[in-house]
């Protein structure tokens, strides 16, 4: 069974987003996805400064086996990126929720994090898909 | 209908992750596709290779057919036991398969196909059967390959004592009976190692055995990058019935001489080398991180070309794949992906074998 941290907030394509202030959220993804997609190999993050909409695909890791999108969970301006990911990309596979995480986002409107699942909500998504 | 090695519950109970192959459900990797391939360079790891199909010739007339039915020729092989690796074509050229033959005795020969190809092969090969020739596909036999530096000594740690004499006095790419086993020391990995068929009803044991010994089981995951590393060709991407192995890296497989031996797919072969053959195949090396996969495009001074396999080398920890690409002196090229374009080496494969990166970097 994966883990699904209960003070996070998820999406239908397995991102995790932390909430850190208002306006500021960290993302990664699950370990649900990261098991799924095996042994993480590059790392391609979104470049600071960009402007990405909800949905929109804006990172991408690439296992052993394929190359995965990673999709921005909320609209808004792409502020961090984890350049640790460059020389160390099993921090995904490790650390999913930790020295994983893959870039920070200023939301532009937060009523979009409303329409994410909570930690139960995801998990019983993950129990559909199986 | 998904079908199933007689090994498939030994996957499912060390860990493996199932996925189709080829109609088969098979283990892509059993918890780490990476530590696998390490397993397999720097110890011993093994495969189910159930999936693939053996095919017995035997008659008169076999050693005449095979020499006609396939590029190389099974006439070089003079003892018992000895393997050949030889592409099957269409009179155009184009590969219908590449595999493995081995030389029993002048009335018999063993062949080993890939698992996606076997149907066809198998209505291939019995539309061009002649009198004297009959085939029987061995659909009773399992297969395991044990494969890396500690390979042998711990698969013969799994053997019954008289199976343990002949495989050890095997050399490389020869392959002998024990009983209704054949053992062969042959794989698909650039490491040392055997290829064992086992008659199904004593696979199991035989996997519980090898796991014993100390040998790890490996998915098709890890098979794909180590064979990568090896510069081997895989079937369906490096080569298909569209390109012939003059375009696809295995000219050193086509057996020219004698000069009147009339092989399938011959004159396609000697019209296209008096043509001139406008592409060539290679080895490539990515500068810039990232990771290369098949069908990308890959642009160089002479033209542009396709990558036909790619990935990443845990050997190396850098991206490699084969590519083909318009005949030129380029040392370099650039690959496209999505949307970029990043700097690679053309390099000559293999990658790594015996453990070793074989590439300067």
């Amino acid at each position: 069974m994966s883990e699904i941290p209960g003070d996070l907030k998820y999406t239908k394509s397995h991102e995790w987003v932390r909430i850190e202030d208002d306006h500021l959220v960290t993302v990664g993804i699950t370990d649900h996805a990261q098991a799924a997609l095996g042994d993480m190999v590059f790392i391609e993050t979104p470049e600071i400064g960009a402007e990405v909409e909800a949905e929109e695909a804006c990172a991408v890791v690439e296992s052993v086996k394929a190359a995965s999108d990673i999709y921005s969970p909320v609209g808004g301006e792409i502020v961090e990126a984890n350049a640790n990911l460059a020389d160390s990309p099993e921090s995904v596979n490790e650390q999913p929720y930790g020295d994983g995480w893959i870039f920070q986002i200023r939301v532009g409107d937060t009523d979009e994090l409303e329409g994410l699942m909570d930690a139960e909500g995801y998990e019983a998504f993950c129990a559909e898909e199986e | 209908m998904t079908k199933l090695t007689v090994l498939n519950q030994a996957h499912r109970d060390a860990g493996g992750k199932m996925v189709d192959f080829a109609g088969w459900d098979m283990p892509l990797h059993y918890g780490s596709q990476k530590d696998e391939h390490h397993i397999v360079r720097q110890d011993a790891g093994m495969f189910d290779v159930s999936h693939m199909t053996v095919i017995d010739f035997r008659g008169e007339a076999v050693q005449p057919f095979l020499r006609r039915l396939l590029a190389n020729d099974i006439a070089k092989l003079k003892t018992t036991g000895k393997a050949l690796y030889s592409c099957m074509l269409q009179e155009d050229g184009g590969v219908i398969d590449d595999l493995i033959i081995y030389y029993i005795d002048e009335q018999h020969y063993r062949m080993v196909v890939n698992a996606g190809t076997t149907e066809k092969d198998v209505a291939w090969i019995e539309s061009q059967l002649d009198d004297g020739v009959e085939i029987a596909v061995r659909k009773d036999l399992a297969m395991v390959a044990i494969q890396g530096p500690n390979a042998r000594d711990k698969a013969m740690q799994a053997m019954p004592e008289q199976a343990r004499t002949i495989a050890s006095e095997l050399k490389i790419f020869v392959g002998a009976f024990y009983g209704e086993w054949f053992i062969a020391r042959t794989g698909y990995t650039g490491e040392d190692g055997f290829e064992i068929m086992v008659p199904e009803g004593e696979a199991a044991a035989f996997w519980d055995a090898l796991l014993e010994a100390g040998v790890k089981p490996c998915g098709l995951g890890a098979r794909d990058t180590l064979r990568l590393e090896a510069g081997m060709n895989l079937y369906g991407l490096d080569m298909d019935e569209t390109t012939s192995p003059l375009e696809s890296g295995l000219g050193w497989t086509i057996a020219w001489e004698p000069a009147e031996r009339n092989f399938i797919g011959r004159d396609a072969l000697e019209r296209q080398k008096a043509d001139g053959v406008k592409m060539r195949f290679t080895g490539v090396l990515l500068e810039d991180r990232g990771v290369m996969r098949c069908h990308q495009k890959v642009i160089t001074a002479e033209g542009e070309g396709e990558l036909t396999s790619g990935g990443f080398s845990p050997t190396l920890n850098r991206s490699i794949g084969f590519a083909r690409i318009p005949k030129g002196d380029s040392k370099t090229c650039e690959i496209e992906i999505r949307n970029k374009r990043l700097q690679a080496l053309i390099v000559k494969p293999p990658f790594a074998r015996n453990g070793q990166s074989c590439i300067d970097i």
